[in-house]
């Protein structure tokens, strides 16, 4: 253990913000972050799989922030483009890359994830299988430079599986425990792994659902929180951070009683 | 189908409160996809709901919420012309732009505004009488009319549109996008002259003489005082601060400390603002604020005293407020004088209570400022208060005066009418911008300004 503190405190030394690069900026939460770390000086890749949206928003942010930014298609669930994309990413940035925001993610209604087999499958396609895709290869890239961050956007939901939101669950599940392995791996080449598990953020996700008011996070407050933990280096934030300590009892149910629950 | 949510929503005063199908598009397509989609009879759009009344909700139609359209476009760092989206808040213009030595042309009392909700509005400053309305310094907008296509417009291109958008309040069609002009500052300091001014009479003088000297001038009235003393008042008036004039203090010129913001977590209940407490209020403004000259004060505690409280407007209760915004020509001084005087003996008291000198009106077909005075009030919601209100319309109409559609709730379509005379001219533009009438409003239909029933 001391040996590995010893190997990351000697990364190689990074000198000004550099280049980070967010995917699935059509989120609110994700085109928040880049905001956050635009205002921060870094400039940015941004990407997603709408591309008109995707130059709107990275010309509002050079705009704002007087970053350079640059825009590129992303598609979760085409696998094999994932490999250009992330070389492309890896050139354009141009040796400043700083690390990396995981901002897609999808959910649908649990009915119809129940209901139609492709949803479910879309579900673990695109928060797990493309994330793994993505993230081995920049975690290597970033093995060989020795210096990055990874930020994950997971969930609360994969705390506990829960009967009204299992299969998205169980997707935001896998992405917390392979981001957890990712770090442990990266952790002696001085990369850091940020695993996000965002409670309610107001986002098209979450718009038009029944979520008690005071519970719910704006997207710039989550995307803060976020930046900060990135910073402060932790390995899991809470956003916001109280429902750490609601995931805490909600996972302190003895599964007896928490199957006849509904919640 | 896109997705909306019923809810029930008010205007920054509460009241009315109604059921309307709000969307919120986080795309530049999502807010023609809504419309050619058509679920809803006639929508409305909505900015931050800053307006008071119910001139952007919609009961039985849709309400299209424009905050997630949020993007800045272009911004020339030599003129100050920036290009964005509806959805961009003032205060995001500030936090931009005011470090880079720009600030807004013309701001209302909160920067939690959108521009397309200052465009709807034809919204007015504290420097109405020198710079005019926020408007005047639009150079150009894309509409999203109600038949779906976009058109561009300025006041040299499609100027009929322009002006009947200005001031529009939304029934023209959804702005998508405005270049607007901003102001060269070098610093983000404001010096404010402060006058105590014991009755009505002597205020209107003391603006008089002054108002041309200063950029900004705005004045306090106290509603509760009475005969000799009704009108007793505080004018502050300001200007922008040179940088070579900002004493060394204040560290950087172009940035201002951070503030912290306090909130109001739920609705107060409504006996907390009673005509004894908001008098001791009133008393107590007037003590703190005696006569003097040149007070440095930052911009956001010079426009925005009152943004540093989150939701202040719960603290009239659940019940909600009117806020009534009357302007008189400057031969109706009379109205003036004779709302103030209805106002002090109801007992309905004001909280805030603010006079202005307005300059010559924009050309906006229903923008609201004209050559004259306009005072401000707020009247929480009591029993009688409709009366109240269409009684205090009668007067205000009586003079020649109009009220403010960013401000109404009850104001009656004859009424509207006499105080808006160009009132038909918007009628036909509206009418070939939109033959099926899919835009519409709860203030629309009260006032007269679009057919139906102002709740299903
Ligand atoms: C504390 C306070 C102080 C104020 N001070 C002033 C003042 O000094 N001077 C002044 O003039 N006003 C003042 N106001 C009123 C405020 O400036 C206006 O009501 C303004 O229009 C609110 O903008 P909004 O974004 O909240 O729009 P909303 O209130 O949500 O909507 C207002 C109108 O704009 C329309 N609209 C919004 N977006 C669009 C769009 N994209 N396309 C077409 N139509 C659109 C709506 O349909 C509606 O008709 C004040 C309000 C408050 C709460
Ligand atoms: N909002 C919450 O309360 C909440 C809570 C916990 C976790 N989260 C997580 O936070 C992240 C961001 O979500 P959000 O709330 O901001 O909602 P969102 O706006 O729906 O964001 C999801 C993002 O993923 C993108 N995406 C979905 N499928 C894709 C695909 N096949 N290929 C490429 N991109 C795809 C979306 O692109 P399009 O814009 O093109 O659809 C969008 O950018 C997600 O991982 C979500 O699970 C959110």
């Amino acid at each position: 253990m001391s040996n590995s503190v010893a190997i990351a405190a000697t990364a190689a030394p990074v000198s000004g913000p550099g280049t980070v690069i967010v995917i699935g900026v059509t989120s609110a939460i994700a085109r928040a972050l880049a905001g956050e770390f635009a205002k921060h000086g870094h400039d940015l890749i941004v990407a997603s799989r709408d591309i008109e949206e995707t130059n709107a928003i990275a010309t509002d942010l050079s705009v704002r922030h007087n970053v350079k930014v640059i825009s590129k298609y992303f598609e979760a669930e085409i696998f094999g483009t994932h490999a250009t994309f992330v070389d492309e990413c890896i050139r354009d940035a141009n040796g400043s890359l700083d690390g990396v925001v995981i901002g897609f993610g999808f959910m649908d209604e649990q009915s119809v994830a129940e209901a139609k087999f492709e949803v479910a499958r879309r579900t673990i396609d695109v928060n797990v299988t493309a994330t793994i895709s993505v993230c081995e290869k920049f975690a290597t890239q970033f093995e060989t430079t020795r210096r990055g961050f990874i930020i994950g956007i997971s969930s609360v939901a994969g705390d506990r599986g829960r009967q009204t939101n299992y299969i998205y669950g169980a997707s935001k599940a896998a992405m917390t425990t392979y981001l957890q392995g990712l770090r442990n791996r990266l952790f002696k080449s001085g990369v850091h792994v940020l695993t996000v598990k965002p409670g309610f953020v107001d986002t098209k996700m979450t718009f038009g659902l029944p979520l008690p008011g005071p519970l719910v996070a704006t997207p710039e407050a989550a995307a803060r929180a976020i930046y900060n933990a990135n910073e402060a280096k932790k390995n899991t934030a809470y956003v916001p951070w109280f429902w750490r300590y609601i995931m805490l009892i909600i996972g302190s149910i003895p599964e007896f009683q928490f199957k006849k629950m509904k919640l | 189908m896109p997705a909306h949510v019923k809810q029930k929503i008010a205007g920054w005063g509460g009241w009315p409160r109604v059921e309307c199908a709000v969307f919120r598009p986080e795309k530049r397509r999502g807010i023609a996809d809504v419309l050619a989609n058509g679920e809803q009879p006639h929508y409305i759009a909505r900015g931050l709901g800053r307006s008071y009344g119910d001139v952007a909700v919609n009961p039985g139609g849709g309400v299209i919420n424009t905050t997630r359209l949020n993007r800045m476009i272009a911004f020339d760092e030599n003129a100050g012309v920036l290009e964005c989206e509806a959805g961009v808040s003032l205060e995001e213009i500030l936090e931009t732009f005011v470090p880079r030595g720009w600030f807004l042309p013309v701001t209302p009392g909160t920067k939690f505004v959108t521009v397309g909700g200052a465009i709807a509005n034809d919204v007015h400053g504290k420097n109405h009488h020198i710079d005019g309305t926020f408007g005047e310094h639009v150079d150009r907008i894309t509409l999203l009319t109600p038949t779906g296509s976009i058109i561009t417009c300025s006041p040299k291109q499609n100027e009929d549109v322009f002006w009947a958008t200005v001031g529009g309040i939304g029934l023209t069609g959804i702005i998508l996008t405005a270049t607007i002009r901003l102001q060269r500052i070098t610093s983000a300091y404001i010096k404010v002259d402060y006058r105590q001014c014991t009755n009505l009479d002597a205020l209107l003088a003391a603006i008089r003489e002054t108002d041309d000297k200063y950029k900004y001038s705005v004045a306090w009235v106290d509603c509760i005082a009475k005969g000799a003393k009704l009108g007793r008042s505080v004018l502050m008036s300001g200007d922008h601060v040179a940088a070579n004039e900002l004493p060394s203090q204040y560290g950087h010129a172009l940035s201002i400390p951070h503030k912290s913001k306090k909130n109001v977590p739920f609705n107060l209940p409504g006996f907390l603002l009673n005509p004894l407490s908001i008098g001791a209020f009133n008393k107590l403004f007037y003590a703190v604020h005696p006569s003097k000259q040149g007070q440095i004060t930052d911009y956001d505690k010079y426009f925005y005293p009152l943004d540093a409280i989150h939701n202040w407007n719960r603290g009239y209760g659940k019940n909600g407020f009117a806020q009534y915004q009357a302007t008189f020509p400057h031969d109706g001084v009379e109205g003036l004088v004779k709302l103030l005087e209805k106002l002090s003996a109801s007992g309905r008291a004001s909280f805030l209570a603010v006079l202005k000198r307005m300059g010559p009106g924009s050309k906006g077909l229903l923008s609201h400022p004209i050559d004259g005075w306009t005072l401000t009030l707020d009247i929480p919601v009591k029993d009688g208060i409709v009366q109240f209100l269409n009684e205090s319309d009668e007067l205000v109409a009586q003079y020649n005066g109009r009220l403010y559609t960013a401000k109404d709730s009850c104001t009656r379509p004859e009424v509207f009418a006499a105080m808006y005379p160009r009132i038909k001219e918007f009628k036909a533009i509206k009418a070939k911008l939109d033959p099926a009438g899919k835009l519409s409003s709860r203030l629309a239909r009260r006032c007269g300004i679009v057919e139906g029933p102002v709740e299903p």
